[in-house]
């Protein structure tokens, strides 16, 4: 059809969607009244059940385990979706890397720009590394930590060249530890199989909270899951900057 | 209060379809999706804020804390973010190798294709 | 005072998103998404929301802008 028809059609359906929306948003209660039974109740009992003093986290990795699983898996797929679609097809050759299209003529970075990117990716990666390990104490977790120290990765490229972060990223490396990840994920799981209780549940010693060492697999799980969305994060940049600056049409 | 904040979720949502289907350019496009995404998350913080509340972490906290927010919320959305950005990523990926084999970036000169 | 400053984050968020939208050229829309990104992290804070707001950061000011770039940068060069 054609777009005009087109328009008009999502006019329509965008004021049905509109009145819908208003009328179901305003049946909730009005912000900031209450939260679930189910919070309220977890705010209490998490901490003495599971010697976290981050809710949260117990709550993605422990109470909730199950559906940070099948989000682990999705961010899986898509990350191996990217890597199908950009990889090298049959008719593209892998050549030298430039950084910048054709028509552009850009200086080369400054020796400046430079130490400030690696100065920078460093502490990013030790603030990953400190987020990732610290998610049963403070906001914070696998997810948070593994994309900081995946934009180590970014900002060292932002500020040097395509050459200098390919030593950084290389696939063998990044693809193990994002299967690690998912799969470690898994395997956890299958400890309280073994131990005789049910799947993802927390078998490991519980620790005393406030203690890096607290909480029993939810640090485990923390870590296995931020190796896995490091992992992702750093594969997704390396196939973007490989399409960029490397592969090439072959020329007819 | 609420007027404004599930005003602005829904206020969002909309725009983002709005920008998804009037655009012209595939990549404009997966960026108005994100946009739209966005709201969702919004929406999942707002129903889980208590007036008053702190963040549900349970350290150094003042003498007379007040009541927690809803950790299930939160919990909810911050897979969401992360995902998120790994779809749009796909997306992206997915506009791309269209462009590569269409030459166009345009949605409506898109056509299927032939062979 | 808790609630004004969500007030404040809430109508950032939906303008800078309206931004978004209208921007149709997808170099400067990449920038414009950047700064959403970061009315959204500030947004979160404000909703006592840290985990949230700790992720929104990295993805939505580091992530989303530089693979829209460098996806930009890709159909540029096939383009010559």
């Amino acid at each position: 059809m054609s777009r005009r028809t087109r328009l008009a059609f999502f006019g329509v359906a965008v004021a049905a969607l509109a009145v819908t929306l208003g009328v179901g948003l305003a049946g909730l209660p009005s912000f900031g009244s209450q939260i679930t039974a189910y919070a309220g109740m977890l705010n209490e009992l998490a901490q003495r059940q599971r010697h976290v003093t981050d809710v949260v986290s117990a709550i993605t990795f422990d109470y909730r385990g199950i559906d940070t699983l099948f989000e682990e898996f999705i961010l899986l797929s898509a990350v191996a979706g990217i890597s199908v679609l950009l990889r090298p097809l049959s008719d593209e050759t892998r050549k030298l890397p430039e950084d910048k299209a054709p028509d552009r003529s850009i200086p080369p970075p400054s020796p400046a720009v430079w130490l400030l990117a690696v100065f920078l990716g460093s502490l990013l990666v030790l603030t990953g590394i400190e987020t990732v390990t610290h998610g049963q104490l403070t906001p914070g977790g696998g997810f948070q930590g593994g994309v900081i120290l995946a934009s180590a990765l970014y900002v060292v490229y932002l500020g040097t060249n395509y050459v200098t972060v390919e030593r950084f990223e290389p696939a063998p490396l990044l693809e193990a530890s994002d299967g690690t990840g998912a799969s470690g994920y898994v395997f956890i799981g299958l400890l309280g199989l073994l131990a005789g209780a049910s799947f993802l549940s927390n078998v490991v010693g519980l620790g005393t909270a406030g203690t890096l060492i607290s909480g029993g697999t939810i640090p485990l799980l923390n870590l296995v899951v931020g190796l896995e969305v490091a992992g992702g994060f750093a594969i997704l940049a390396s196939e973007f900057l490989d399409q960029t600056a490397v592969i090439r049409t072959r020329q007819r | 209060m609420s007027a404004l904040a599930y005003g602005v979720v829904a206020w969002l949502f909309l725009i983002g379809i709005y920008g998804v289907v009037t655009s012209r350019n595939l990549i404009h496009l997966v960026v108005c999706l994100s946009v739209a995404q966005s709201a969702t998350d919004i929406l999942l913080l707002a129903i889980g804020y208590r007036s008053g509340g702190h963040a549900p972490v349970f350290v150094s906290l003042p003498a007379h804390p007040g009541p927690a927010v809803d950790a299930v919320m939160q919990a909810l959305a911050l897979t969401d973010v992360v995902v998120g950005a790994a779809v749009t990523g796909l997306l992206l990926a997915l506009a791309v190798q269209v462009h590569k084999r269409a030459g166009t970036l345009d949605p409506d000169a898109l056509r299927a294709t032939r062979d | 005072m808790s609630e004004a400053v969500i007030a404040v984050a809430l109508v950032w968020a939906a303008v800078s998103g309206t931004a978004v939208v209208l921007t149709r050229d997808p170099l400067r829309q990449a920038f414009v998404a950047g700064f959403f990104g970061l009315g959204l992290a500030f947004l979160y804070l404000s909703l006592q929301a840290g985990d949230v707001a700790l992720s929104q950061i990295v993805v939505g000011a580091i992530a989303v802008p530089l693979i829209v770039l460098l996806s930009l940068a890709k159909v540029r060069k096939d383009r010559e």
